[in-house]
């Protein structure tokens, strides 16, 4: 699905990582830990191609990223749905047509009249489809940005700290639904620092913790 | 092709995911009237100086001055004699001796209206008007050296050729301001488009985010300043239309100035032509903006 092959990053001269390598298996689950200022969303925005490697090949879908034009990447991003820590919507428009964008730009609207009533429900948002993004509280936001993720039915999922703004209850919904996805054969990716919310989930789902410390990418304490 | 075929037929929600910008949307409309009403008063201006141009063209060419000589003993014989000459000149149509009073008139503005022509040498005028196949003017005046020594064929080249050549020039200049309008036109909406484009950049970053190809987030632009230059355009026409109207008809050159018959075409393709400026001069700025912001 997404493979990252001895990818270098860094910001102003100082590298953030250097020869990361990462395989994300087709329905595979995994979570991504490492003190804050590690490189999580780095490391996630390198695996949606927000960002471009500065060495090494990062391959997304089987092409490598950096072959591909403004159109590829977009189309790329197509089938990855990302979970942003801020959330990032439109303010202007409602919460349906938020969760709808990723449809609407990819010209399929008229998918989303019947999968955004599903969807809203599924993420407990019904009431709240008409409202703006400033209007919902944090967990409504995440739950929205989870929904908006998951319309176009992506390969993959990716979150970066999806449950940072909302209570220990919220979070356990938000994690149950990506869990529920990757049943569904979804393949997810979560950022987090939270080491209880992935102790909570063992025994739900079998996933893979990475953990990001030192601009290494170790899981259980192996470098990859 | 299939990118520029999905930014002319438009999208509506392409238009919706780009917040309305209040300020600079009614700057761009505005903006876009001031310069078509001016496009259509330099517009009115240059097709009617070529009209009037091409008006004097016309009656002058065709028409011719002969003068013949002041002198009372022969003025007579002379008078003959060259409308002899004329009347057998292939490529004349008329030719008429203009009468004491008429040639009374022409002096008055210098001489006064109780100027008594006959106390003085005043030469004979004869007004010619050529055929559609003209004479020769040379060879009519080796003719008239030959029988009437001192007659003057004045074909009024002398002054027809400068006020033709600076008729020419004001319908030059006039389309030459017309290219600057639309120059301007363009150089505006590209600024504004570009002000728009700065203002919304977490827009497109959240659209590229969620897989938005350049051409959708570019469509929502120019969709949006295409229409407004248009609608701008069109308000500018009426009002242009209304200025040329209320000018004042004091007769002569003013009174010229307006669209007739086929001329009527320009200001009605105003509004498209600003809607085609607003159209490239903002895909340019989008895709150029778009490419920065990778």
């Amino acid at each position: 699905m997404i493979e990252l092959d001895n990818v270098s990053y860094g910001h102003n001269g100082s590298a953030l990582f250097s020869q990361l390598n990462l395989k994300l298996a087709p329905g595979s689950f995994q979570f991504l830990t490492g003190p804050s200022g590690a490189g999580k969303t780095t490391l996630l925005r390198l695996c949606y191609a927000d960002l471009r490697a500065q060495r090494g090949k990062v391959r997304v879908f089987g092409q490598d990223i950096s072959t591909l034009d403004r159109d590829g990447v977009a189309m790329s991003r197509r089938r990855i749905g990302v979970v942003h820590q801020d959330c990032q919507f439109l303010d202007h428009l409602s919460v349906a047509e938020n969760i709808a964008l990723p449809l609407t730009v990819a010209g399929r609207i008229s998918e989303a009249a019947a999968n955004l009533k599903e969807l809203l429900s599924w993420v407990g948002l019904a009431k709240q489809s008409g409202r703006f993004p400033p209007e919902l509280s944090g967990g409504e936001r995440q739950r929205a940005a989870l929904a908006r993720a998951v319309i176009m039915s992506p390969d993959v999922i990716i979150a970066d700290e999806p449950t940072g703004n909302v209570d220990w209850e919220m979070s356990q919904r938000l994690l149950a639904l990506l869990v529920e996805l990757n049943r569904m054969g979804k393949t997810v990716l979560i950022a987090t620092h939270d080491l209880t919310m992935i102790r909570s989930l063992k025994s739900d789902v079998d996933a893979r913790v990475l953990r990001l410390k030192d601009g290494q990418l170790t899981v259980a304490g192996a470098v990859l | 092709m299939t990118a520029l075929l999905e930014l002319i037929m438009g999208d509506p929600q392409a238009d919706r995911v780009v917040p309305p910008t209040g300020i600079t949307a009614k700057l761009t409309i505005f903006v876009s009237a001031v310069m078509a009403m001016l496009a259509v008063i330099a517009l009115a201006l240059s097709l009617s100086t070529g009209r009037v141009a091409d008006r004097w063209a016309d009656e002058l060419s065709q028409a011719a001055t002969l003068r013949l000589p002041a002198d009372p003993e022969s003025a007579s014989a002379h008078l003959l004699k060259a409308l002899e000459i004329l009347e057998t000149t292939p490529g004349v149509a008329s030719a008429r001796a203009l009468s004491s009073e008429e040639q009374q008139e022409l002096l008055a503005p210098w001489f006064g209206d109780d100027l008594l022509l006959d106390t003085m040498p005043i030469p004979q005028l004869i007004e010619i008007v050529a055929d559609d196949a003209p004479y020769d003017p040379e060879g009519l005046r080796a003719r008239l050296a030959a029988e009437i020594p001192g007659a003057v064929l004045d074909e009024h080249d002398s002054w027809r050729e400068p006020l033709l050549a600076a008729a020419k020039r004001v319908r030059f200049i006039g389309w030459a301001v017309i290219l600057l309008i639309g120059a301007s036109v363009a150089a505006m909406i590209t600024l504004a488009a570009q002000a728009s484009l700065s203002a919304n950049a977490q827009v497109i970053r959240v659209l590229r985010l969620v897989g938005a190809r350049d051409v959708y987030i570019a469509r929502a632009f120019v969709q949006r300043y295409t229409l407004r230059s248009g609608l701008g355009a069109i308000a500018g026409v009426v009002l242009g239309l209304i200025v040329l109207q209320v000018l004042p008809d004091s007769g002569g050159f003013f009174s010229e100035i307006g669209f007739v018959g086929f001329g009527w075409v320009w200001p009605l393709i105003i509004p498209l032509l600003a809607a085609v400026v607003g159209f490239f001069a903002t895909r340019s700025a989008a895709f150029a903006r778009l490419k920065e912001q990778t």
